[in-house]
């Protein structure tokens, strides 16, 4: 065991077989937890009835689209039709690769860690243009036509603003990054005396915009293209597109906490007097305090089942409360519980937006890129440069 | 446009990536053509070159049912064309065969229908303004809205049971008396809905996102509007002053104080807006009329059997869609001769080519939503 696990290829396959299987799970509980906060914003309640409070709708869901009849359209171009989903799915997915989850938690820490994600969502983007243009459905088209016009353009400003974040800090690689902003004792949003929060806030539109989230949802515009580009899948096809959405969604989201927002490292990670009220009390009262809420269903649930299920999930809580409180299990998760509280936070802004925005018209959405973002992040990026090079400490 | 045909599906394959023109169906399967609308679009890329607007998906002959009912039997058949706005057309319907008849509506009657009619047009703006900020891609909107159309529906349900399809008005009157709490809920609606249009100003007017979808979107001038016959918010959002409720005023309106709402370019922006101050402009004749509700009967002198004089009448009232007129022909037996309704909705989509022409795909969701039609009354 000991000698396996030593084998520099061993420990990143036993990770990516991880990721690819618990992924699909965590997409679904993303989804899940979009159409949950959204109900709270819309005064409605989601998802009541499969499972306590809905909590196992995810499963059902998942479920009933791998149940369902596999449909091609007859006109469509199939072998591309059937490629384009699995290519997405593929390119959003092997983008977890170079994610630093945390200091021990990582596929590979190569030192291109950052182009290689901007690589693959470029090629991700090929998927939704493949996956209209096949159907042979002239809403899908114009869908595929609006997503490959967005991502070209949008990509633009996103790298500009990736360019200003590994300028600030010196390396291509994901860990690299996180070190040099550990080192500097400064999240990345706000080194150069706080200049990099224009580079930040590009970033986060622009990543809106990447990963076709509203309000820039134009390829798929529910009232207007009915489905966009992949108004002619249905099933498991269209359930690979809809993981290919929420893995570039974690993706983006995992870059920006990376890059702007120190990624697994604890807010103000020089500063050791809150080692043990950031490290262990906080995430212990947490999970403690998600069990209580847990706990109080099992007194309200009204079928023996879901109790059941609301008792399982308040142990489960307070066991990962319990372990945050041990040094030895607190050591090896809290990397990976500030990368995924701070992911929470991206994702929520994500859910946040699409609750609250009405959706821009194409020509808009060009402006916006071209005449507005492209410009401000060239800005961005020689001031930052200027100010690196003359006035930092 | 009449010469925007559908080309078969091979010679559409064909031309479908060689040509400049795309021709796009939308509807009558379509998630915003609000029900059954069929548009087909003539596009190059995103620009719109024009309009077809197929209709007659929701046809059920309502005006040639009228002539196999007796005047009592149809009332309720009117509610079920434009059914949001149900009380709007019991009342023009009513209205039109009092006219036949020539009885006088007592004033307590009149003030309620007022009161009702003014609740419904609440109502219906709201439904409009949740599906239309929902066309335009902002889904929170439409909960919000139909949580204030909720308590609207509560005082229908409260008066005479139904909450959409009320047919809440007799010919010569009304067929019930308020209820205890009436004038307290309704005092209560209007408190609420004056402080929930602020919630909507917030979420909406002010967005940059919302002003630029829909500024200059859909420009129908004051001459276009009268070339059309377009009535209701449309027209008046182009600045002409025009609303039945003051023109020539009905049902007791002209006892009570309100503004006309009205904008200046017509665009989407404006008629949102105008639409957004009626409801306002709503409230207050709400409250007027709770206020000096007369006691009194509630109904005229109409006998158990309806049968007017020979003759012809028209009446129109200003429905929250627009001018909705009835034209009733009686040969002085039970059944009426004739119906014609004249639907906002109808005449008001009949712009729609004009305003979408040169606009973006986008924009087409956009506009038939700024035009609030419902397909009950387009096809009838």
């Amino acid at each position: 065991m000991e000698q396996l696990l030593a084998n520099p290829y061993v420990p990143p396959l036993i990770l990516t077989a991880v990721i690819i299987l618990v992924f699909p799970l965590i997409a679904g509980y993303i989804v899940l937890a979009e159409r949950k906060v959204l109900a709270d914003l819309q005064v409605r309640l989601g998802p009541m009835r499969v499972g306590p409070y809905g909590v196992l709708q995810p499963l059902a869901d998942a479920l009933k689209l791998m149940l369902k009849e596999d449909v091609i359209p007859s006109q469509s171009d199939k072998w591309i039709f059937w490629l384009a989903p699995v290519l997405s799915t593929f390119t959003a997915l092997s983008a977890f690769a170079v994610l630093p989850l945390s200091d021990r938690f990582f596929v590979a820490d190569v030192n291109i860690g950052i182009l290689f994600i901007l690589a693959m969502s470029s090629i991700g983007a090929l998927g939704l243009i493949l996956g209209g243009w096949s159907a042979n459905s002239k809403y899908s088209l114009m869908g595929s036509l609006r997503a490959a016009a967005q991502m070209v353009s949008y990509e633009v400003p996103l790298g500009f603003a990736t360019v200003t974040a590994i300028m600030c800090a010196g390396t291509l690689s994901m860990q690299g990054v996180i070190a040099s902003q550990l080192e500097r004792g400064v999240w990345g949003a706000f080194d150069n005396y706080g200049l990099m929060l224009i580079p930040t806030v590009l970033f986060i539109i622009a990543g809106t915009a990447e990963t076709n989230r509203a309000p820039f949802d134009l390829p798929e515009a529910e009232s207007e293209l009915v489905a966009g580009f992949h108004t002619e899948y249905s099933g498991f096809r269209w359930a690979l597109f809809f993981l290919a959405e929420y893995a570039a969604i974690v993706v983006i989201s995992s870059l920006c906490v990376t890059l702007f927002f120190g990624g697994w490292l604890r807010p103000f990670p020089n500063v050791a007097a809150l080692e043990m009220p950031l490290n262990t009390a906080f995430p212990a009262a947490l999970f403690a305090l998600i069990a209580l809420g847990c706990s109080k269903g099992v007194f309200r649930q009204a079928l023996a089942g879901f109790r059941l299920v609301m008792a399982a999930l308040t142990g489960l809580f307070l066991l990962v409360a319990a372990a945050f409180a041990l040094p030895a299990a607190n050591e090896l998760m809290i990397g990976l519980f500030w990368f995924g509280f701070k992911l929470a936070v991206m994702v929520y802004m994500f859910i946040w937006y699409r609750g609250t925005f009405p959706r821009f018209r194409y020509d808009q959405l060009m402006d916006v890129g071209w005449k507005w973002l492209i410009p401000i992040s060239m800005f961005g990026l020689i001031l930052n440069g200027v100010v690196q090079l003359f006035a930092r400490g | 446009m009449a010469e925007t045909t559908l080309a078969p599906p091979e010679v559409q394959a064909e031309t479908l990536l060689d040509s400049n023109e795309l021709v796009l169906n939308m509807g009558p399967q379509h998630p915003s053509t609000h029900g059954v609308l069929r548009v087909i679009l003539k596009l190059d890329g995103e620009t719109v070159l024009g309009t077809d607007c197929v209709i007659g998906y929701l046809h059920r002959g309502v005006e040639k049912i009228a002539e196999n009912r007796t005047f009592q039997q149809f009332a309720p058949y009117v509610d079920r064309m434009d059914y949001v706005a149900a009380v709007s057309n019991g009342l023009g319907y009513c209205m039109a065969v009092e006219r036949l008849l020539d009885v006088e509506v007592p004033p307590r009657a009149q003030a309620v229908r007022v009161i009702l009619t003014e609740i419904n047009r609440i109502a219906s703006h709201l439904l409009w303004l949740g599906t239309h900020a929902l066309d335009i891609g902002a889904i929170t909107p439409v909960f919000l809205c139909f949580r204030e159309r909720e308590e609207a529906l509560k005082i229908f349900e409260n008066y005479c049971g139904a909450r959409l399809t009320t047919h809440a008005f007799r010919i010569g009157g009304l067929q019930y008396e308020t209820y205890d709490t009436f004038e307290k809920e309704c005092l209560d609606f209007c408190d609420l809905m004056e402080q929930k249009l602020k919630e909507y100003h917030d979420l909406l007017t002010g967005n940059r996102i919302w002003v630029r979808r829909t500024k200059g979107v859909g420009i129908l001038n004051a001459a276009d509007c009268k070339d059309y016959g377009v009535t209701g918010p449309l027209i008046r959002a182009a600045g002409v002053e025009w609303d039945l409720r003051k023109a020539q005023p009905y049902c007791g309106y002209e006892n009570y104080d309100f503004d006309i709402p009205t904008a200046e370019t017509g665009d989407t922006f404006d008629r949102y807006m105008v639409r957004m101050e009626e409801m306002v402009q709503s409230c207050r004749i709400i409250r007027q009329a709770v206020d000096a509700l007369p006691e009194g009967p509630i109904k005229g002198k109409v006998g158990k059997v309806i049968k007017p004089p020979p003759g012809e009448a028209y009446v129109s009232i200003e429905a929250p869609k627009g001018e909705l007129g009835y034209y009733i022909v009686s040969d002085g037996s039970l059944n009426p001769y004739r119906v014609r309704v004249r639907p906002p909705s109808f005449v008001n989509l009949g712009a729609l080519d004009k305003m979408c022409r040169g606009s973006l795909v986008a924009d087409v969701v956009a506009i038939i939503g700024t035009i609030d039609i419902v397909l009950g009354e387009v096809d009838r």
